[in-house]
Parts: structure tokens; C-alpha cells; sequence
């Protein structure tokens, strides 16, 4: 357990360093936020019809969407990329630890501290100023972090595979392009899951995709109950877990075949 | 004037060999931004079957405010994406190469990058302008036409002078600015819907501060027939695209004004 821990904080101290970015970064978001709220205002006010979801409820959703925007964008761990292209990847055989333990605790480090440094000022100046709301309920607020914890689990799983994949294409151009789009689009964060067509509704709930922001967005909100939330995370959890047996798979089967360039 | 057009052939030239020296990249990456704005597109298209209309906008029209910005973003995207890699130039110094040169430095700089990779968020754009022109049922004369290439000439012209803006701000700071992408992607992200729909703070800033409604919303409103939702007299919206060329026009006289002020970081 101590090197993963070790890998863990490494990662987090370094990106600790680039405070000032995260900053900059997290005042572009809220400006983002701003124009999709207001946006959504605007269909609000054009249809008298009731909506399966809210426009307050949307307004958090948006904020959330914001804050954990980078639980939804997963390109391959970029420190992975680089060893895989220069053939330093043949150091990480030599260590005395599970190899995909040691990508996945990687791949979970580089989620868990952008997303926090971003996610805490944002939610701070949402909550202040435009319009974000407390969780519904303190056990509401809990079943949140439970489920934004799977949603960390899962967003890692998902890279690890994504960086393995590395291993056959070396450029990753074509994986780290379109999956983001669709992600973004099949989360949640381009248009609350809810507002989707009826047809679409039972296809969303089982791809992985909700796990990453619409399970825990409805969570914070109330819009799934504290009472009902086990079923969702548990998809999430089961999803996550999916992912590193496929992910363990793949690398193994990788290994069989490296070859690593001299010189 | 000949001499600067064929060297600037000369330098696209160079600048898409090099890119087509990656073709399957080349391919992959043109598709998967095709394949992201499409989504986006589609977004949309799913808001207004759930909301009927954006106020008492419809989807095809929205989709024309919608293309146009798209359409000059790729523009500009392709020919002043110079000016987004300038400040890279600055902190390695070869920003000194190009003052050595009997060129302006703007020109140089503009020339340095043509991407090609672009040409899916236009086709995209173009598409999407296309298809609620042909099918929204607008009656399009002959001035109409030609509002369109206009606005678009205006807006191109519109984003690259906010990226000149953003590669002068590096003879400041070194650093680039992720604030500037407020107004450059989050302009092109406010603008695919009419600016009426926003609060009065957000529709000053982009009509006064960054005159973005200038070169979308304004001619937009007068192209499909109803200056009424513009807010401003008929003749003001046929000639605000020019907005974007003078916008332009005076960032390139800032840059001058930073090039004056430019002290190499040395070695």
C-alpha cells in the first residue's frame, strides 16, 4: 500500500504548485457557467410546460457540471504518454509493484487534486453569488460525497484504459479526441440527462457515462433521494470496477507483446 | 502588395506540407473536431425539442446565428492562429528572429501557423448555416446574400483581433492569459444564441467592450427579416459587421504598440 500512497501525495504536491492556474481556470469556468445559466433561463421562460427537472435544479446542475468538469474530460495520463513515446516505460517493468495498481493510483491522483483545487473555489462563488444551492439535505450532502468518490473511482478507471491503449496506438489522437465529446454529451454536462427525450432516458441510465456527473449532481440536489441513491452509486462502483478488470486485461495483455527500443 | 500575397502563399505552403506530413493525424483530428461541434449542434437541436423555442426565437433560426459564428471562429481559428502560439515565441526568444526580418512582425506571425485541422468545425459550420437557410422559410434577397459573407468576413476578422489582443498581452506577462478565453471561446459560446436573451451587463460587454453582436446578432436579425428584435435602426445592423474590420485594424495598432515596448527574456 505505501508506494501507492506515495505515488498519491506526490501528485498532489506537485499539482498543488499550479495554484495560480487552477485559479485562472476555475474564474474562466464561472464565466462558462454564467452563459450556460443564463441560457438555460431563457428556455425556461419560453415554455410554460412542466419539466422533469427544474430550473433551480438546473442552475445547481450546471454549477456542479462546472466544478467537476474535469471528472468528464479524460484524456490519457499525460506523464503515461510520455514514457510510452520515449520507451521509458520499460523503467516501470523493473518496479517491485503491481503495474496497473501503480497506473490506476496514477490516473486517480491526476483526477482527485485538479478537480478539488478547481471544484472548491468554484462552488464557493456559485453558492455566493449565482444562484448554487446547498445540498438538499445533510444526508443528501453525504450520499454527494459518497457518490462524487465513485464518480473519482470511475473517472480513473476510464483513463487507466484510455492511457493502455497507448501501448498500441502511441499517439492516442483518435481515442483522446472523441471521447470527451462524448462523454461531455452523455454525462450530463452539455444538457442536464433529465431534459433528454423519454426514449433516451433508459439507454443513458445504463451506460457508464451518468456516473461521472449526472448520478452525483442529482444526489447534491435531492432530485434522487438520500433513501434512493444506493442503486445509482452502486452502478457507478460497478461500472468502475468493470473498467479495471478490462483495463487489467488489456495491460497484461500488452506486456506480452512489448518490445522496448534500445539505445 | 503582390509581393506579400505570394509570400504568404509561400508560407502556407510550407505550414500545410508539414501538417500533411500527418495524414492519418491530419484525418483524425479533423474528424474528431467535425464529430465534437456536431454534438454540440445536436445539444441544441435536443434543448429546442424539449423547449419548443429559445423566447421567441426558433431553432432554425438560431441555427443561422449559430453557423455564422462557427464559420468566421474556423476562419479565424485557421489564419490568426499565429497569434495563439506567439507567446511561446516570446518565451524562447525567436520572437528576436522575426524583428530582424524587412517584414512586419504581424505578418510574420499570422503567417508562422496556417491550421488545416480547423476545416471541421467550418464544415460543420457551414452545414448547419446551410441548412437553416435553405430549409427556415426566410425570403432572402439579393442584399441578404450578401449580408452573409459579410458578417462572416466580420467576425473572422472579429476573433482574430481578439487573438492578436491575446498575443500582445504576452510582451507583458510571458504567461498566456486563460482568462482571454472568456472572450474569445466564450464568445463564440454566448453568440450561437441571440444576445437578447442574456442579462443587460453581458449584452453591453459584448456589443460595446468586444463587439461581437456587431458581427452575429445584428446583422443576423437583419438578414432573417426581423430588425424589430435587434434593438437598434435597420440601417445600424447592415453596416455593423465593418465593426469587426476596425476592431482589427486597431488591435493590430496595439500590437504595434507592444512590439515597441518588446525586451527579448535574453538567450
Amino acid at each position: 500500500m505505501r508506494p501507492y500512497i506515495a505515488v498519491l501525495s506526490a501528485n498532489f504536491r506537485m499539482m498543488l504548485q499550479y495554484r495560480a492556474a487552477a485559479f485562472a481556470g476555475a474564474v474562466t469556468q464561472v464565466f462558462w457557467g454564467l452563459i450556460r445559466v443564463m441560457v438555460f433561463e431563457a428556455f425556461y421562460r419560453s415554455s410554460s410546460l412542466v419539466h422533469p427537472m427544474g430550473l433551480d435544479e438546473v442552475v445547481d446542475y450546471v454549477w456542479l457540471g462546472q466544478a467537476m468538469l474535469l471528472l468528464t474530460t479524460f484524456g490519457p495520463d499525460p506523464h503515461i504518454r510520455e514514457m510510452i513515446r520515449s520507451g521509458n516505460v520499460a523503467y516501470e517493468l523493473t518496479r517491485p509493484t503491481d503495474l496497473y495498481g501503480f497506473w490506476y493510483v496514477r490516473c486517480l491522483a491526476a483526477r482527485i487534486a485538479p478537480v478539488i483545487l478547481r471544484a472548491v473555489p468554484q462552488l464557493l462563488i456559485a453558492g455566493l453569488f449565482f444562484g448554487l444551492r446547498a445540498p438538499a439535505s445533510p444526508a443528501s450532502g453525504a450520499a454527494w460525497i459518497a457518490s462524487t468518490l465513485a464518480a473519482m473511482l470511475l473517472s480513473a478507471a476510464f483513463g487507466a484504459v484510455i492511457s493502455i491503449t497507448l501501448l498500441w496506438t502511441i499517439s492516442g489522437e483518435g481515442a483522446s479526441r472523441f471521447l470527451p465529446a462524448v462523454s461531455w454529451l452523455l454525462s450530463g454536462n452539455i444538457i442536464p440527462l433529465p431534459l433528454f427525450p423519454e426514449w433516451a432516458q433508459g439507454v443513458l441510465n445504463v451506460l457508464p457515462f451518468r456516473g461521472l456527473a449526472d448520478t452525483p449532481f442529482r444526489i447534491y440536489m435531492g432530485h434522487i433521494g438520500p433513501g434512493e441513491a444506493l442503486l445509482p452509486i452502486l452502478h457507478q462502483v460497478v461500472w468502475a470496477a468493470a473498467f479495471v478488470l478490462f483495463g487489467r486485461w488489456l495491460l497484461a495483455r500488452a506486456m506480452r507483446r512489448v518490445v522496448v527500443q534500445g539505445g | 502588395m503582390a509581393r506579400l500575397v505570394r509570400l504568404y502563399m509561400h508560407y502556407a505552403g510550407i505550414s500545410i506540407r508539414s501538417q500533411m506530413q500527418y495524414r492519418a493525424s491530419f484525418a483524425m483530428a479533423a474528424t474528431g473536431h467535425l464529430v465534437v461541434t456536431g454534438f454540440d449542434f445536436a445539444a441544441l437541436a435536443v434543448l429546442f425539442r424539449r423547449f419548443g423555442s429559445l423566447v421567441e426565437w426558433s431553432l432554425h433560426e438560431v441555427a443561422v446565428l449559430y453557423g455564422i459564428t462557427h464559420v468566421a471562429f474556423a476562419l479565424a481559428e485557421a489564419f490568426a492562429r499565429g497569434f495563439d502560439v506567439f507567446p511561446a515565441m516570446v518565451r524562447d526568444g525567436s520572437f528576436d528572429r522575426l524583428l530582424l526580418r524587412p517584414l512586419s512582425t504581424a505578418f510574420q506571425v499570422a503567417a508562422s501557423e496556417i491550421q488545416l485541422m480547423r476545416i471541421g468545425r467550418l464544415t460543420q459550420g457551414l452545414a448547419v448555416l446551410g441548412w437553416a437557410l435553405a430549409t427556415g422559410g426566410f425570403s432572402l434577397g439579393l442584399a441578404h446574400w450578401l449580408l452573409v459573407p459579410l458578417a462572416i468576413l466580420g467576425g473572422a476578422c472579429l476573433f482574430s483581433g481578439l487573438f492578436v489582443l491575446s498575443g500582445v498581452l504576452s510582451f507583458w506577462t510571458i504567461e498566456t492569459l486563460e482568462v482571454v478565453n472568456t472572450v474569445t471561446y466564450g464568445g463564440v459560446e454566448a453568440t450561437q444564441y441571440p444576445l437578447s436573451i442574456y442579462r443587460p451587463w453581458f449584452r453591453h460587454l459584448f456589443t460595446f467592450v468586444v463587439p461581437l453582436a456587431c458581427v452575429n446578432f445584428l446583422p443576423g436579425a437583419a438578414l432573417m427579416g426581423m430588425p424589430e428584435r435587434a434593438g437598434a435602426p435597420e440601417w445600424c445592423l447592415w453596416l455593423a459587421p465593418f465593426a469587426g474590420v476596425l476592431f482589427l485594424l486597431a488591435s493590430l495598432q496595439v500590437w504595434r504598440v507592444g512590439v515597441r515596448h518588446y525586451t527579448s527574456t535574453g538567450s
